[in-house]
């Protein structure tokens, strides 16, 4: 009875906590559980995120004023931007190929960024837009797909993995999460690609080019895929491809990251430097064709400086 | 305008940000890592204070550099030193440097629509000697001035080898104290926003020689047990002007 009174009494100093809890919110974002063992997740550990949210009328235009950088280049916080990530699928299984440029503005913040997040050893995410918004949430799914095997007896499909990303982003549509990630892998239906971004938007498809320089990455794409193609061709393509969108696209660039997904779990196959892919090529792997990726040895010193006779 | 009076509609902007200045940046070598940062404090064209530390001791292996907004980065740093004694009572050791970076990653995140303007270096020893995810990384004013020496003395970028001879992958402390020394000295000269001290704080992986650091000018020693990790820091003096 005692308790009911305390619970119910507006006059009582447990009371006053109370008010002083709805006023004001907990205490930051500490629960019990920052004593137990999953102390270092952090906000994860209530099994929901929580976040902290500024005191002001229009949370996300505060957010906006302050981040935007279309809107005010001169903003002080910079969400790192500019990528090109691809995946395509094909008879051997999926292609996730990536480059490893950072940029803040204009300047290049990093040149080993990791793009492909290492969801579990079936499940690969890309990353493009913000990085950390990509790695956390991509982090988090991680966590859930382990709960999800370890509830059902059962490794998660890709679609069930995919749809659980978009249905959280969209539950945080227009409050300015910035990503567009490709959640590749290979469950019980075979190879599977899905595309997801913060608007929600979930497509299936055999292939995908996601980032600032996906118009270039597609052209060689394109040209290149057949469902048929060996191992050896499809990782040479993606090589090929990335290459392509790092020498014209000013914010790829630096390295590339290729991964191949086949039945029994992804598999990292190589990081390739931009440059030296274009002067010598990505040396002795297979299906690379000898030499460099530039067009240089095509016009063999024939160049508008120095025109053949008679021209 | 806001003038009091309730004639025409008013609107304020919150803008709880500002641009404090510095410039911090973190080496690592093969058993050791370096962590440094001026010691000047400003806004706009004043200087607010000529010694306000942005390193910090987190454990005894682990140091944290914290560089944009002052008062969020703090603050920040409290929080984590709090969330650190927190497990220190909860598992009676210290957090590894691996799940402090973890830790570091989801405490910013959980301000995700109200972000902390604080860039963070995390520098330490692994469980197993020494740390990287990256061998070098400078921050904040002078960054752009910093990262491409760094770039070009540590990983030996725009450099070809001698025929037969290959570049190190990691330079002896000693070398790694005067790059540091030379980048501050450097970004004193050309950034307006850096200057006044330089803190410099060094962890040596248990069991390493400190390589001749213990008798340096300046240098304190901050090690808990002399068995274990050492931990040193360096203070010299910047440019005032």
């Amino acid at each position: 009875m005692n308790s009911f009174l305390t619970r119910y009494s507006s006059t009582t100093p447990e009371a006053y906590i109370r008010k002083a809890k709805e006023l004001y919110g907990e205490d930051d974002d500490i629960s019990e559980m920052i004593w137990g063992s999953a102390g270092g997740f952090g906000n994860l550990a209530k099994g929901v995120p929580t976040f902290k949210v500024p005191a002001v009328p229009d949370p996300t235009s505060f957010l906006r004023m302050h981040t935007d950088d279309h809107a005010d280049p001169s903003c002080r916080i910079k969400i790192k931007h500019g990528t090109t990530t691809l995946a395509f699928r094909y008879q051997g299984g999926v292609i996730v190929a990536v480059d490893s440029r950072a940029t803040a503005g204009s300047y290049v913040a990093s040149g080993t960024v990791k793009k492909v997040i290492e969801i579990n050893p079936y499940l690969l995410g890309t990353m493009a837009g913000g990085a950390a918004d990509c790695q956390y949430w991509e982090t988090y799914l991680g966590m859930q797909c382990r709960l999800h095997e370890l509830r059902n007896r059962e490794r998660i499909s890709v679609a069930a993995a995919s749809k659980y990303l978009s249905n959280l982003v969209y539950s945080y549509k227009g409050m300015g999460l910035s990503m567009g990630t490709m959640i590749c892998g290979w469950d019980k239906t075979g190879p599977a690609i899905f595309y997801v971004d913060s608007d929600g938007t979930r497509l299936k498809g055999d292939l995908f080019s996601v980032g600032s320089g996906s118009t270039f990455a597609y052209g060689v794409l394109d040209q290149g895929y057949r469902w048929d193609l060996t191992d050896a061709e499809a990782q040479e393509l993606g090589r090929r491809s990335i290459y392509a969108a790092g020498h014209r696209d000013a914010f790829s660039g630096n390295t590339v990251n290729l991964y191949h997904v086949k039945q029994d779990g992804w598999q990292f196959i190589g990081n390739y430097d931009i440059s030296e892919l274009h002067y010598n090529g990505p040396g002795d792997v297979p299906g690379a064709p000898g030499g460099g990726y530039g067009y240089d040895v095509r016009v063999a010193g024939r160049t508008s400086a120095n025109a053949p006779e008679g021209q | 305008m806001p003038d009091g009076s309730f004639a025409h509609p008013q609107q304020r902007s919150f803008n709880p940000y500002t641009d404090n200045g510095g410039t911090i940046l973190a080496i690592a070598g093969a058993d050791f890592t370096v962590i440094a940062g001026d010691t000047r404090q400003s806004e706009g064209y004043s200087i607010q204070t000529r010694y306000a530390p942005k390193v910090f001791r987190l454990t005894d292996r682990a140091v944290l550099a914290v560089n944009g907004f002052a008062a969020d980065g703090n603050m920040f740093v409290k929080k984590v030193k709090q969330r650190l004694e927190w497990y220190r009572h909860a598992h009676a050791k210290d957090m590894p440097l691996r799940a402090i970076a973890r830790l570091i990653q989801t405490m910013l995140y959980a301000q995700r629509f109200f972000p902390y303007y604080v860039y963070n270096i995390l520098g330490g020893i692994e469980e197993d000697g020494s740390y990287e995810r990256e061998a070098c990384r400078a921050a904040g004013a002078a960054q752009s001035l910093v990262q491409p020496f760094l770039d070009n003395q540590i990983y030996f970028k725009n450099q070809t080898a001698a025929p037969g001879q290959s570049h190190p992958s990691h330079l002896p402390l000693p070398d790694v104290l005067a790059i540091v020394i030379d980048s501050f000295t450097s970004a004193t000269e050309r950034h307006i926003e850096v200057g006044d001290g330089l803190e410099i704080y060094v962890v040596v992986a248990k069991g390493r020689s400190p390589q001749g650091l213990d008798t340096m000018r300046g240098v304190q020693e901050m090690s808990a047990r002399p068995d274990g990790d050492r931990m040193f820091v360096i203070r010299r003096d910047l440019k005032k002007d």
